[in-house]
């Protein structure tokens, strides 16, 4: 009987795997985290069935460990991601995303009139609401809501 | 408050509010003084906004102080294209204080993070007006002796008028009941609702004028402009249930005020402007010393 043939995303020795990432959501994380400017080996899986997210991804970074700081900046996109710390083959740690207070220079203002638009200022927002996002331009003192949100 | 920028009127505690309420008191008293001799203050109007300008104008010039900028954007090099950071940064070499008025909302924060020194802001688009705030709260005060535990009445463009909003977060530090009067597609956002009913505060919502006045202490009258409404329709419908004409003022209290940010169209009728509960155009001349009192604040001269 012929094996079946079936590819295999490696487990990794050393380096951080991100759960639980809605598919759609996948370039986003690899955007804010900056990974596709490293050098490290990544490999990521998506439109993965999941009981909770419909279609989710997963992402591998081989060597890479992130501050919690850098990491919160992906519940922006995915609020629900969950993190495995890896060494030696083994899980030594397991950490949630948090919605951060404040946010600085991810995302976009949806006010058409807002200075953020016009001139090269770093966005800042407040955090207003957590679930659903709402952030509070620093600038405008406008909503941007989770419908309307982009990364920049 | 001295070296403080001022954009957003939630930028001042209540005690600092009370104090430049105090301040301009005594400039009332005493509006020609020489405070701001060897002071040089930029009003940049990077739009046209003759009334908030020339309040300023004369506020500094009262006080000895010499104005240097520009009226309108298409005299300053703003219109070959420099950037509003290129413009702060040189204008705060030649001043104490920038007075700004900008179309760009954020405007004057972004300012604010530049210039070295305190920036006023005079307008960012639709988003704040925090000294005509100011001015109202000056008015209030000074025609109902208080600010706690008012009636105040909102009428007209609730939903885009920034100086309601300002004026409502403002008040609402003070234990005020709202009363809202606006047409269906200018009603107050839901946002400044909850706002409201977040701190468990008091406001009712019409959308005619009636009897209910009698109850006011202060009616804040605002424009209802045409170019809000989609539908011409609908601006015809209701362009003149929102007029206040002397003869609904009879029933109202003897200590009630009107207020209006001013320039007015036809939302007063003028036989209101002879009765003596007529506040707008009193209103209009707080605002210099109001004004006097921020700049002394933020230099640090008073």
């Amino acid at each position: 009987m012929k094996e079946a043939k079936q590819m295999s995303v490696s487990a990794i020795e050393n380096g951080t795997v991100i759960d639980h990432v809605p598919a759609s959501s996948l370039f986003k994380v690899i955007q804010i985290l900056g990974l596709d400017r490293i050098d490290n080996q990544i490999t990521f899986g998506t439109n993965l069935e999941s009981k909770k997210l419909g279609r989710k991804a997963i992402i591998k970074i081989s060597g890479v460990y992130f501050e919690d700081e850098d990491i919160n900046r992906i519940a922006l996109v995915a609020p629900d991601a969950k993190l495995n710390i890896i060494k030696d083959y083994e899980v030594v740690e397991k950490k949630v995303v948090v919605v951060p207070d404040n946010i600085v220079g991810i995302a976009k203002c949806m006010n058409p009139k807002c200075i953020t638009n016009f001139e090269t200022v770093t966005t800042r927002f407040k955090v207003v609401s957590k679930k659903p996002v709402a952030l509070k331009c620093h600038y405008c003192e406008k909503i941007t809501n989770q419908e309307n949100l982009q990364i920049i | 408050m001295k070296n403080r920028s001022l954009v957003s009127i939630d930028d001042f505690s209540t005690e600092e509010i009370l104090k430049i309420l105090d301040l301009a008191e005594e400039f009332e008293k005493e509006p020609t003084q020489k405070l701001l001799e060897g002071k040089v203050i930029a009003t940049l109007f990077f739009e046209p906004s003759t009334r908030t300008r020339l309040s300023f104008e004369s506020a500094i010039s009262r006080l000895g102080g010499k104005i240097v900028g520009f009226s309108d954007s298409s005299s300053s090099s703003v219109s070959k294209g420099e950037t509003l950071n290129d413009t702060i940064r040189m204008v705060d070499n030649y001043c104490d204080l920038i007075v700004m008025r900008h179309p760009i909302e954020g405007s004057a924060r972004y300012a604010s993070e530049i210039s070295t020194v305190p920036v006023i802001n005079a307008g960012d688009g639709a988003n704040q007006h925090p000294t005509q705030t100011l001015l109202d709260l000056y008015s209030i005060r000074k025609t109902q002796g208080k600010l706690d535990n008012l009636n105040l009445f909102m009428v007209g463009d609730l939903k885009y008028g920034r100086t309601v909003h300002s004026l409502m977060m403002a008040m609402s530090r003070w234990n005020t009941t709202f009363n809202f009067i606006a047409p269906e597609e200018l009603k107050m956002p839901d946002e400044f609702k909850l706002y409201l009913e977040n701190l468990g505060l008091r406001y009712y919502e019409h959308n005619d004028f009636t009897d209910i006045i009698s109850k006011a202490d202060i009616i804040y009258m605002t424009r209802v402009q045409k170019e809000r409404f989609s539908d011409p329709i609908e601006y015809e419908k209701v362009k003149n249930v929102y007029v206040l004409r002397n003869s609904m003022l009879k029933n109202t209290k003897p200590n009630m005020r009107i207020l209006h940010p001013l320039p007015r169209v036809n939302e007063i009728h003028q036989d209101v402007d002879s009765n003596p509960k007529a506040y707008y155009f009193e209103q209009a001349l707080n605002g210099v010393f109001t004004r006097q009192a921020i700049v002394c604040s933020l230099l640090g001269i008073k």
